[in-house]
């Protein structure tokens, strides 16, 4: 199979994924118990309002019409109205997801840094007492919720040293880097965690392979056989894990996002949460699951193009 | 014999690895605190001390007190037994509906077998916690609709571990023989695959028991959980978060709670896990 049909079969799979994907959310909002048009009005709103609102979201068709009618908004990025914004939806998401994608990438960025190194010199000194520490200080990290890290770095870092803001965003690229500083050490400290402890034994599985030893039995100086055989390979497990540490990494930026005070799209929807703002938060979940995919989707996209043994299969 | 005896060793040689002594004596002395917490709390853990306001960790007050000089040493004491109570509450029906469906839908296969991998690829394209959190604002923050909430959820990742691995059982000879013997579907199912295909969703089990700790924490941190003024540990977190500047101690004390305790599960779990993984 050529690369291009790859590609090609690997969006439509995408297709069914997201129609179920489209009922779980439709049907979410429909379990609420009692009638979403009041749930979704204000609480001041009169009998006509609530009619209207009825009449809006076709709540007089059968439930199958109620549906071709979200599939419907949902493409053409009608969303409703948000009660607590007052305003778009899709406004308001649009507006906060800078700030979340611009931690979730400088997260990334870290745990990379973090877990990469780590991984490797653990592997390389299999079962010494620099793996040991290592996989120690990580097993910690992974009983610790991300609140917690966040906590500790916000109580020492900002509050008492005041090296750092408490919260907040910035204006411009360099505040930022400056504000999200924490909240991006704690997403990372969270995610490479996990990501340390899967990278570490795949690359002992590469330094095991039988390719590798090959390169060995040939003669061919260690640190070409670390950068030409064990680098590329570890590089393909690392794509993957990051891919699946998408749900991770969302999760700990949402959580982080309400530690530190970050305006972005995990604090959004605590916020929908706790106004009832029940288009907000369909909203929202959609977009998580929409973004979640497409990264599933890009980061296949990434393996195959490393890995030529994929598109073969 | 002389190989399966010292296969049988070295897998029992795990029991004393220190990882998994101290997991287990962390896990033992959570379980004591949660069953018995008036015998350990040295104060009534809701009793309000207008003399003893905000003070820092003493030697009286092990981890301080709050604003209302109530003793946080022994409230994190009392939350014990809400906080190990989700490990088990949060993860038992999610592992039952999710061995049964998961054994329904590898032995029968078909139509069932593939709505089942659709709805999986669906679910699993929500990140945990997004999808936990958005069942939860459907049904109203508190500790009972979480739990349904995580159930609701979680069942899918022990449908989809048993799922594949009552497939793989199905190849072996014994599955075929159950057939040509004529028992029923449900004695092959529940009796002899079920059992041979359960070990790693037990494994699995352990390490979700970790995760459902630090899963109810985080989302009582964030008021979708227990509710104020019970005692759990993602509360007082929050609670001692608006004194952060003036008594650090009340945020960061409770937490020490729960990396132990998390760390006590996920050791033990990785313990047992080496136990019951097949070698050789």
């Amino acid at each position: 199979m050529s690369s291009l049909s790859y590609f090609i079969s690997r969006l439509l799979q995408i297709i069914p994924t997201f129609l179920i994907v489209m009922v779980i959310i439709f049907l979410l909002v429909r379990a609420l118990p009692g009638d979403p048009a009041i749930a979704m009005a204000d609480a001041k709103a009169t009998a006509e309002q609530l009619e209207q609102i009825r009449e809006r979201l076709g709540l007089h068709e059968p439930i199958w019409v109620q549906f071709a009618y979200f599939v419907k908004n949902v493409f053409t990025g009608n969303l409703g109205d948000s009660i607590l914004m007052k305003a778009p939806v899709t406004e308001v998401i649009l507006e906060r997801l800078p700030a979340s994608g611009f931690l979730a990438l400088y997260a990334v960025l870290f745990s990379l840094l973090i877990a990469g190194p780590l991984a490797f010199v653990a592997a390389l000194n299999r079962n010494g007492w620099i793996d040991v520490g290592i996989r120690s200080v990580f097993q910690i990290g992974l009983s610790t919720p991300v609140f917690y890290i966040g906590l500790l770095l916000l109580t020492f870092l900002a509050a008492q040293m005041r090296w750092f803001p408490v919260g907040g965003y910035g204006t411009t690229f360099w505040e930022h880097m400056y504000h999200l500083l924490l909240p991006a050490l704690t997403v990372a400290l969270y995610t490479s965690a996990i990501i340390m402890r899967n990278l570490r034994s795949s690359v002992i599985e590469v330094m095991d392979a039988e390719y590798v030893q090959f390169a060995r039995a040939k003669g061919l100086p260690e640190h070409v056989i670390l950068g030409r055989h064990i680098l590329r390979n570890a590089l393909i497990s690392t794509v993957t894990l990051l891919g699946l540490s998408i749900g991770n990494l969302m999760s700990g930026t949402l959580v982080t996002e309400t530690v530190f005070a970050v305006p972005g799209v995990g604090r959004l929807m605590l916020d929908a949460i706790f106004a009832r703002d029940y288009p907000l938060i369909q909203g929202l979940t959609l977009t998580f699951a929409v973004l979640v995919s497409l990264i599933f989707l890009l980061t296949d996209m990434i393996q195959a193009m490393l890995d030529p043994r994929l598109r073969v299969s | 014999m002389t190989s399966s005896f010292s296969l049988r060793k070295s897998q029992l040689f795990v029991l004393l690895r220190p990882g998994f002594l101290v997991g287990l004596a962390i896990l033992l002395s959570s379980i004591a605190l949660a069953l018995f917490p008036s015998f350990f709390a040295p104060f009534d853990p809701n009793a309000f001390n207008y003399s003893a306001l905000k003070q820092p960790p003493s030697a009286e007050h092990w981890f301080g007190t709050d604003n209302l000089g109530r003793d946080t040493f022994s409230r994190v004491i009392w939350a014990y037994s809400v906080n190990i109570q989700m490990a088990f509450v949060a993860t038992i029906f999610a592992l039952i509906i999710g061995v049964t469906v998961g054994s329904l839908v590898g032995y029968y296969g078909g139509i069932a077998d593939a709505i089942f991998g659709r709805c999986v690829d669906a679910i699993i394209t929500f990140p945990f916690l997004v999808l936990v959190i958005a069942v939860v604002a459907v049904l109203g923050p508190g500790l009972t609709n979480m739990y349904i909430a995580i159930t609701l959820v979680g069942w899918v990742y022990y449908a989809r571990l048993m799922r594949a691995e009552i497939m793989g059982q199905l190849a072996n000879d014994y599955a075929a023989a159950g057939k040509v013997m004529g028992y029923s579907d449900r004695r092959i199912i529940f009796r002899h695959l079920l059992p041979n295909a359960i070990t790693p969703v037990i494994v699995y089990w352990m390490t979700d028991m970790a995760l459902a700790i630090l899963l109810g924490s985080s989302l009582g941190y964030l008021g979708l959980g227990a509710q104020p003024p019970q005692a759990e540990w993602g509360v007082l977190i929050a609670e001692g978060r608006n004194f952060i500047t003036t008594a650090w101690w009340l945020s960061l004390m409770p937490g020490i709670a729960i990396v132990l305790t998390g760390l006590g599960f996920s050791l033990v779990g990785d313990g047992i896990a080496d136990l019951m993984r097949p070698r050789g």
